[in-house]
């Protein structure tokens, strides 16, 4: 059952906005120590692929910074292992726009691979999802397509991949729409395919008139595939604005919720090393409902909010409802709450800075305040 | 391949009898250590930042924890495709083999491995210290001095002077006297238990020493005061930064100690000197509403509900509501229950304390502490003495 992973580092970046000016979305901070493409690289680590494709477009200086030979993952191997696939381009030709393309561009990685199946996923996701079953039930469904689905409760007026299955699972309708309301069945941007379908696909895109994954493939294959759904019931969080990355990062304040994602089944979520001193707390230090990394010294007030590698909090600073990233270091007698400050900010004395959970007041990366 | 200038040999095979329970099944330099280090990360990080890439780590005393955890020496940058780090246990070989005897037999049984190298000099470390030093500074000093061999030199309190290797030297640095653990020192400046040899000095000198049948093989007690009497060229380098002998249950509280305050007499927050470690895939640590956590450190995947004041918290370990921990040591793994009391507690890994313990009393203090070994399980409502021992996977009621 060897199966080949293949990541879409860049797909949705423009939803995050200021979180990706400087970074793609699969390097996006989260959970106090790791990035987005974390939680993708250990779900398929742990379920036994030894050889991924990191596929990417722009903005990938920060990932490959974080990413480096893939060792942190056991992704450095001779065989296989962590391959970053940046874009290829003769001058004519522009860049991808969607995963369809994106694919394309990689089609020599994937007809040279060997393995039997590929499992795609993007970089938009936070679960700990064991995709050797996903492949298991593809093989037992016979299936040429599964996409892993779950149960969402749509609300507003976001294009979403709906998905209609018979009582197999098997998809027998997928509409791509905005206007569906109440609990649906969504994709989830990760699914498993043969790889040697997936070839005759991209090989027949032409013919077959396939631009989207999403909007072609998925719409009209419905009928002519055997397309499977898998459906993720465990924590699964859609990193699809500011806003939700906000909200599912405080979520994981919530001890069920760092279990199930941390510790499920010993399956770890793997991340970059960095060899911080452990996190010192101070005389004056008052902590509650907060997560600390290492590195962190911390002097002052923090409630309900996660604190990334080497942050410091001077004495008298008081910070609330707030994610702040690595190394930024807040002065003495300033106060926040419900920001987000991105790497090496500086917060001088006395600051108040504030914004409310449904727009978290963002901080750029190196700004002095 | 090129020629190393310098490798180093790791004793790493000491029991560390006076760690009592702490050694009981793990080696000296596997011992837990800040929050997310073992003593032998010290040696190994001081290598790395020295520009050192070979390290031959001589184990023999309950290797394998020890073994597993160096590993190929990935987490010390130590993974090289010519060099890094080797662990060198005791071996047989056609003429048979035999355990080592002392510090200087150990690299004897070794020769094989300096000679593969065939490094210029060989630099000798121990696995019991805590101390960030950057070895090619002394090693520029060797050279300079065009020293046969140039020990590492620490100027200690006087009235302990007497459990080291004291020496004078010259205003040159050249070594005039060595006496090992001498009952009335001359000087207070003591061995670290670091030696720079030039290799070809070292072979001889390890070769004379077996052949010599009073030797006990040791590097003080033989070798150094023997070329010392045949007039070699030995020098003195002096040190002066924290270094610690953590060899006793008190000496190892104190070095975890020494990492709390806002200006800690050992601060290991520098970017230009980091100490490696194996780090644990945990998310980040947390602390509850009910949680205090006070002049301590702690460090990845610990969940924090009750009271921790200047104590060092390790990898993953649960403080429950109620629970007061003070002047303690908690090691990796260990889950305090609900209500429990700990004053000067140095409880190891994996050690599971159930609600309302009591462990420790009004005689505790860093003297009298009381120490828990890996493993064991404190059953709900027990109290235990300051001073009391349990042993590793004990279990009391």
């Amino acid at each position: 059952m060897k199966t080949l992973g293949i990541v879409f580092g860049n797909l949705h970046d423009s939803d995050l906005g200021e979180l990706t000016s400087i970074r793609s979305i699969a390097s996006i901070p989260f959970g106090g120590r790791f990035r987005l493409i974390d939680f993708v690289l250990s779900n398929m680590v742990n379920s036994g692929i030894t050889k991924v494709g990191v596929i990417t477009k722009n903005n990938y200086q920060s990932l490959m910074d974080h990413v480096g030979s893939g060792k942190h993952w056991d992704l450095s191997r001779k065989n296989g292992g962590l391959i970053m696939l940046p874009p290829y381009n003769d001058g004519d030709t522009s860049l991808y726009r969607s995963r369809f393309e994106a694919i394309k561009n990689i089609m020599p990685f994937i007809s040279t691979s060997d393995e039997e199946y590929v499992v795609m996923s993007d970089c938009d996701s936070v679960c700990n999802i064991n995709l050797a079953d996903v492949v298991q039930r593809h093989i037992d469904n016979h299936a040429d397509i599964t996409i892993v689905t779950r149960k969402k409760e749509l609300v507003n007026k976001k294009s979403r991949t709906v998905i209609e299955t018979d009582k197999d699972g098997r998809v027998i309708n997928v509409v791509n729409t905005d206007k569906a309301r109440g609990e649906n069945t969504v994709f989830t941007n990760i699914l498993v395919m043969n790889r040697k379908f997936l070839l005759h696909i991209l090989e027949n895109a032409t013919e077959l008139n396939y631009n989207s994954f999403s909007g072609d493939v998925l719409v009209r294959g419905a009928k002519d595939y055997r397309i499977f759904t898998y459906m993720q019931n465990g924590y699964f969080a859609n990193i699809d604005s500011i806003a939700n990355y906000y909200k599912h990062s405080l979520e994981l304040l919530d001890k069920d919720i760092r279990d199930e994602l941390f510790y499920s089944d010993g399956a770890n979520i793997y991340t970059k090393v960095r060899d911080s001193a452990p996190c010192k707390i101070g005389n004056d230090a008052i902590i509650s409902n907060s997560l600390i990394a290492d590195g962190c010294v911390i002097e002052g007030e923090v409630r309900n909010s996660i604190l990334f590698r080497g942050v410091k909090v001077a004495k008298g600073t008081k910070i609330t409802n707030s994610i702040v990233f690595q190394d930024t270091e807040i002065g003495q007698n300033s106060v926040l709450n419900c920001v987000i400050a991105d790497k090496r900010v500086t917060v001088l004395e006395g600051r108040m800075l504030s914004g409310h959970e449904t727009h978290p007041y963002y901080i750029a990366k190196h700004a002095v305040i | 391949m090129k020629k190393k200038k310098c490798i180093a040999m790791l004793l790493a095979g000491g029991q560390g009898t006076r760690l009592f329970a702490l050694t009981n099944s793990v080696a000296k330099p596997a011992v837990s250590f800040g929050a997310k280090y073992r003593i032998i990360d010290f040696p190994l990080s001081n290598c790395t930042n020295s520009g050192i890439d070979t390290v031959g780590v001589l184990t023999q005393y309950q290797p394998l924890i020890l073994n597993e955890y160096v590993g190929n020496g990935e987490p010390w940058d130590l993974d090289r495709s010519y060099g890094g780090v080797h662990t060198l246990p005791p071996y047989q070989a056609k003429a048979g083999g035999e355990w080592y005897k002392g510090t200087a037999n150990a690299i004897y049984q070794n020769l094989h491995f300096l000679n593969e190298y065939d490094s210029e000099h060989v630099l000798i470390l121990s696995g019991d210290h805590i101390y960030k030093m950057d070895y090619s500074k002394m090693l520029g000093e060797h050279i300079a001095h065009n020293a046969d061999c140039t020990i590492a030199v620490i100027d200690v309190p006087a009235d302990e002077a007497s459990r080291f290797g004291i020496m004078d030297f010259a205003a040159d640095k050249r070594i005039t006297s060595f006496e090992e653990k001498p009952k009335n020192p001359k000087s207070n400046h003591a061995s670290m238990g670091v030696y720079i040899f030039k290799k070809e000095v070292l072979v001889r000198e390890l070769i004379a020493d077996e052949a010599d049948k009073t030797s006990v093989n040791d590097f003080g007690k033989n070798i150094i005061p023997k070329m010392l009497n045949a007039g070699c060229a030995m020098y003195a380098y002096s040190f002066s930064g924290y270094w610690k002998d953590v060899g006793t249950v008190t000496s190892l509280w104190e070095a975890n100690m020494d990492l709390l305050g806002t200006d800690p007499v050992l601060d290991l927050d520098d970017p230009s000197f980091k100490v490696y470690s194996r780090n644990e895939p945990l998310p980040p640590s947390y602390i509850g509403v009910s949680g205090k956590f006070v002049n301590s450190i702690m460090t990845t995947g610990c969940e924090i509900y009750g009271t921790v004041k200047n104590s060092v918290i390790g990898e993953g370990v649960t403080v429950k509501a109620g629970a007061v921990v003070e002047n303690s040591v908690i090691m990796q793994g260990s889950v305090i229950g609900g209500n429990v009391k700990i004053n000067y507690g140095m409880v190891d890994e994996n050690v599971v304390i159930e609600d309302g313990c009591v462990i420790g009393d009004e005689r505790s203090d860093k003297h009298n502490i009381t120490l828990i070994g890996r493993d064991s399980v404190i059953k709900s409502g027990t109290k235990l003495k300051s001073g009391e021992i349990v042993e590793n996977g004990g279990n009391k009621a």
